[in-house]
């Protein structure tokens, strides 16, 4: 059914489950390192590869990272909780139960306040709670999906990476804003940890993840309908996608007459579709108990204030700080922070560029220039000092704006700093006052109809006269100096 | 109470087990005299009385964020039943075992 | 049987002694020992590995640090039988199981690595049940062990290779875990002293879980000076086991030599005892008793009257525990793997493992704990087993209240003939009657050897509990006894066993 038409009829009710991996430098019960990328098997030893005998033991860095997270969630961090085994059978699952938190999570009741479009929408936080990731599969054979494949090869490098599990409630009345909302609240979430500087959140390389259970209830109805459980939605658009379809999708079963199937369902990247997955019918048993080889987290007040005390300034306050120290409007805001610029921009700042030519580089110039490249603002192999450098130079009248795009443009291309590329590219602004006169003089010979025209009064015709100047000097004359120069000797 | 072969079934299916019918008759007479057994705790009236979950009560123990010496993949990989390309190699996975 | 001539025939505390006095080198004592193996362990089967080559390079590595005049702890140079439960680098680990036959891990158990440390010799590695779970070491993989005392019987369990080894002169110190009564009960049953430690007072880590909140590494020996010494060897805290406890050992082997009672509280239990009991067992026990109040001991009757609950709710911990514990061994890292036919899913390959690598004792505790932990049935089992675990500590409690110790009968019978119990479980999780109160509460007991009952002439223990790290109150009193009855008896209860032949 059309989106629109599904909104005509039901209300939509979300909830978002994300898994956000911690970027601690060693995994949640052992000491083993946890880089992103190494060689299969070399970051394992007897605890996550869980061979008999071994025994966990809590990092206390991800004790502090989840602490964290609760707290910028406005959590209540609880006086007393113990891990529990999920218990059920994988292969990529070491010891066939994962080290999770059942009914006593660490964090419970927070919220995290997101805009869209203007209104604001408070997500409640159902809970926060840390267990261990799982090492991942490689299908072999068929079409290198788990579906036809002949068999399977597992690394556990990820198995015992600390992942902190964010669920929120039921999250109402977004009417037909549900996608949007979905995305919003992943981004804010996404900002805030970041912020927090306990994981790197890329959503790429899977540190952060999100299930998005979606279901509708026809409007002015009170009763839920049944929900779904879309599985691993790792990026953005996708988060807003998954939503879109799944309203679509039920909407379509219910006009039917169907039944929405409580199940879980996979979303799929290429086609923006979601299929169904395992049926939820027969309900798992994870025959959840408390974890016996752990004992219980008792985190003293004092501990957690002293954690509260290290937060960051947060995102929301962060921008709202931003927006009036910049003088920006709403839509400028977001597009600085859509664009990713944010800190780029603040950076900049910090190294002595004024807000607004900090701004003016990095949504314009960089921003253009890493679209061609297809790549994040951030990756671009520029540093927020080289551009506070590049506007040094232009305030100080070295430069002007398409110099300074030069030199943008050498920095990127590898050729040093903004001072290496100006003295390696020559290009100074042509300020040498007796230079640039005979310059003068010569585009007015060359040009005598112009010339003519501005002695007769036509002002705007010492324009041409500017673009010789800067032809003749390639750019590096200070275009409002030569304009006063060619206006003062043709009106002598 | 009692408990039925097919439940005894149900629970092996849970716990991997592939057990055969003669094996599952067996089983089921004997946990339901052993169930019928340690049913016996719910004669205690222990209504208000805490869970005990460990011996001792211990809390907060935690170990420094510092990196300790992994196996090589050869020690890893050593007692697999298969492996390939330094990974575990294991029989096809069905999406719905889980 | 008075003990082989020779090496084999003495104590730890002896061996340490005469190495020490440069009397006999490590060798030579290794060496007597490797010989009374080859000698008796064809009838007793108390070992699953012993590599005679490994035990020699061990044992001239420790002579060679003696020569050098390097610092030797107490035991260095001492021989010790090492439970198959504990992983060790050097040696298979099977766990008495089928699904881990031959599996060498790539690392030592703490316990390991502190006996390696303090200089002993790793004679080999034990028969057990599989994974623990048993009284008889019927349920072992690799076949029974027998009891020295009557080769038809068993030796308890389930460290009953560990048992067997130290009561049939193969090892003079032997290493085990009580679950359930697994190291208290192969001892009684063999006529020589086990201690479970207080729970986090020796280190689980490298000990393959059966139930991880009851597991506990702890000694077996033939006096309780040698128990003490072996005791204090491994235990203490281990940064890798969060659930070990982080204070000094308790003296044990100073509390082992003072062996004193005089003005000591004793507690009778009073529901350890009458109906169910082997009329020659209670005999010995009740001698006992009388015998710690000659020697100055205060024996008053303690009722804890939520010990009879001690066992449904262990039968309902242990088994969810290791129903989780358990599910590990699934083919896909380790161990034996069935089945893989190019055809079948992961899920049906570790289905055909499990079935076939488990023996039938392991698979009704997993079934069992399966059940006990099952959404529906979670709050009526493993719940209320919980709350029982409440009552129970708190009878503890109460009791240490007005008592330094509690004792009782380790056993309720004799061993029993291999065969009589197999298919009958209930009649088997009857052994373990008298242990598993300690197990559940974490707190220490020992049991030694109080004399033979009058009906099968078989060994009965005297069991000795002490609050949660008062672990040096049961050496001291165990020794008390120890001294008296040898006194009385001319010599330790071993001499009266019968002769092995091998």
């Amino acid at each position: 059914m059309a989106y629109e038409a599904a909104m005509a009829k039901y209300e939509p009710v979300l909830g978002i489950e994300a898994h956000v991996e911690l970027g601690t430098r060693t995994k949640m019960f052992c000491g083993c390192p946890t880089a992103f990328g190494a060689p299969p098997n070399t970051q394992v030893c007897p605890v996550c590869l869980g061979l008999p005998g071994s025994l966990p033991v809590t990092n206390k860095a991800a004790i502090e990272g989840i602490i964290k997270i609760g707290l910028a969630l406005n959590c209540t961090i609880v006086e007393w909780c113990r891990f529990a085994r999920k218990n059920y059978f994988y292969p990529d699952m070491p010891k066939n139960f994962q080290i999770s938190q059942y009914d006593e999570p660490l964090c419970v009741d927070g919220h995290l306040d997101i805009a869209v479009d203007g209104r604001t929408y408070r997500v409640e936080i159902e809970r926060v709670h840390m267990e261990e990731d799982t090492g991942k599969s490689m299908h072999v054979g068929g079409t290198g999906r788990i579906h036809g494949a002949s068999h399977s090869l597992v690394d556990y490098n990820r198995a015992g990476i600390p992942l902190v599990e964010i669920v929120t409630k039921p999250i109402v009345a977004t009417g037909d804003q549900a996608p949007q909302v979905a995305r919003a609240y992943v981004t804010e979430l996404r900002e805030l940890v970041r912020a927090l500087g306990v994981s790197d959140v890329r959503m790429e390389e899977g540190s952060l993840r999100c299930d998005v259970n979606v279901s509708l209830m026809p409007l002015g109805s009170a009763e839920w309908g049944t929900r779904t459980e879309t599985k691993n939605v790792n990026s953005l658009r996708s988060v807003e996608r998954a939503v879109r379809h799944e309203i679509e999708r039920q909407a379509a079963v219910l006009a039917g007459g169907g039944r929405v199937v409580q199940e879980t369902r996979h979303f799929h990247e290429d086609t923006g579709v979601t299929t169904s997955g395992r049926s939820k019918e027969e309900a798992q048993d994870y025959r959840y108990f408390p974890e016996p080889d752990l004992v219980p987290l008792a985190p003293e007040r004092e501990w957690v204030e002293r954690l509260r005390a290290t937060l960051p300034e947060l995102p929301a306050a962060r921008r709202a700080r931003v927006q009036a120290e910049w003088g920006l409007s709403d839509k400028e805001l977001r597009d600085v922070v859509n664009a990713d610029a944010l800190d780029l921009i603040e950076q900049t700042v910090a190294a002595g560029a004024d807000a607004a030519a900090a701004r003016k580089w990095w949504m314009n110039e960089l921003s253009r220039r890493a679209t061609e490249l297809g790549v994040e603002l951030a990756s671009l192999p520029i540093t927020p000092a080289a551009v506070a450098r590049v506007q040094e130079m232009v305030a100080a009248g070295e430069l002007n704006d398409k110099l300074a795009r030069q030199v943008f443009e050498g920095v990127l291309a590898g050729e040093g700093g903004p001072d290496e590329v100006v003295a390696a590219r020559g290009l100074k602004i042509v300020s040498d006052a007796g230079e640039l006169e005979a310059i003068v003089d010569q585009v007015i010979a060359d040009n005598a109809d112009a010339a003519d025209k501005v002695r007769g009064g036509k002002v705007a015709a010492a324009g041409a006269l500017v673009g010789a100047v800067m032809k003749a000097t390639r750019g590096q004359a200070d275009a409002a100096r030569a304009r006063q120069l060619i206006l003062d000797k043709l009106s002598s | 109470m009692s408990i039925t072969r097919d439940e005894v079934a149900h629970l092996a299916r849970l716990a991997r087990l592939a057990l055969d019918d003669a094996e599952l008759d067996h089983l089921a007479a004997q946990l339901d005299v052993i169930i019928s057994a340690v049913a016996r705790v719910q004669e205690v009236a222990a209504e208000d009385i805490p869970p005990t979950s460990h011996a001792l009560p211990l809390t907060n123990v935690f170990r420094p964020d510092e990196v300790r010496p992994c196996l090589t993949p050869r020690q890893a990989l050593a007692a697999a039943p298969a492996a390939e390309d330094q990974r575990f190699r294991v029989p096809r996975i069905l999406e719905e075992e889980s | 049987m008075s003990g082989p001539a020779g090496l084999a025939g003495r104590t730890a505390a002896e061996l340490a002694e005469l190495m020490q006095a440069g009397e006999v080198s490590a060798v030579e004592v290794a060496e007597a020992h490797l010989d009374r193996i080859a000698a008796v362990d064809g009838s007793v089967r108390a070992f699953l590995h012993v590599d005679r080559e490994l035990v020699l390079e061990q044992a001239r590595g420790v002579d060679a640090r003696r020569a050098a005049g390097e610092r030797l702890g107490p035991l260095a140079g001492v021989p010790v039988a090492h439970k198959d439960v504990f992983t060790t680098a050097d040696m298979p680990t099977t766990c008495g199981s089928k699904i881990l036959e031959g599996w060498r891990p790539p690392y030592d158990a703490t316990v390991t690595a502190r006996l390696r440390a303090a200089g002993m010799v790793i004679l080999g590695k034990t028969n057990m049940d599989e994974f623990a779970m048993g009284s008889s070491t019927e349920n072992s993989a690799y076949g029974p062990s027998h009891n020295p005392w009557d080769l038809e019987r068993v030796p308890g369990g389930s460290s009953g290779g560990s048992s067997a080894a130290v009561a049939a002169y193969e090892a003079p110190l032997s290493t085990g875990t009580d679950t359930g009564g697994s190291i208290r009960q192969p001892a009684a049953v063999t006529g020589i002293v086990g201690t479970k430690p207080t729970y986090g007072g020796s280190s689980r880590y490298g000990v393959i879980a059966f139930a991880s909140s009851l597991d506990t590494p702890g000694p077996l020996a033939r006096t309780v000076l040698d128990a003490a010494l072996l005791h204090e060897a491994f235990s203490g805290h281990d940064p890798c086991d969060s659930t070990s406890i982080d204070a000094p050992v308790p003296p044990v082997v100073e509390a082992a030599r003072r062996a004193d009672v005089a003005g000591l509280r004793v507690g009778v239990v009073k529901e350890l005892s009458g109906e169910g009991y082997q009329p020659g067992v209670l005999g010995r026990y009740r001698e006992a008793v009388d015998l710690l109040e000659s020697l100055g001991a205060k024996v008053v009757e303690i009722s804890c009257p939520h010990f009879a609950y001690a066992l449904p709710a262990y039968y309902l911990i242990a088994p969810s525990e290791c129903s989780s514990n358990l599910a590990r061994f699934d083919a896909m890292r380790y161990g034996l793997r069935v089945g893989d036919d190019g055809t079948r899913s992961a899920a049906e390959v570790m289905s055909l493992t499990r079935a076939a690598g488990f023996g039938p004792e392991v698979k009704r505790r997993i079934i069992l704990g399966t059940y006990a932990l099952s959404s529906g049935y979670y709050d009526a089992y493993y719940g209320k087993a919980q709350q029982v675990r409440t009552l129970i500590n708190r009878d503890f409690d109460a009791a240490f209240e007005q008592v330094d110790v509690l004792v009782s009968p380790t056993t309720p019978t004799t061993a029993f003939p291999i065969g009589e119990r197999i298919d009958d479980p209930m009649a088997m999780y009857l052994a373990d009657l008298c242990t598993i109160p300690s197990d559940l509460a974490g707190n220490a007991a020992i049991s030694v050897p109080c004399g033979l009952a009058d009906e099968d002439n078989l060994p009965v223990g005297l069991q000795i509990m002490a609050p949660v790290l008062a672990d040096d109150r049961v050496y001291r009193v165990g020794a008390a006894v120890e001294t008296a009855l040898h006194d009385r008896w001319g010599g330790p209860l071993l001499a009266s066993a019968p002769e092995l032949r091998g």
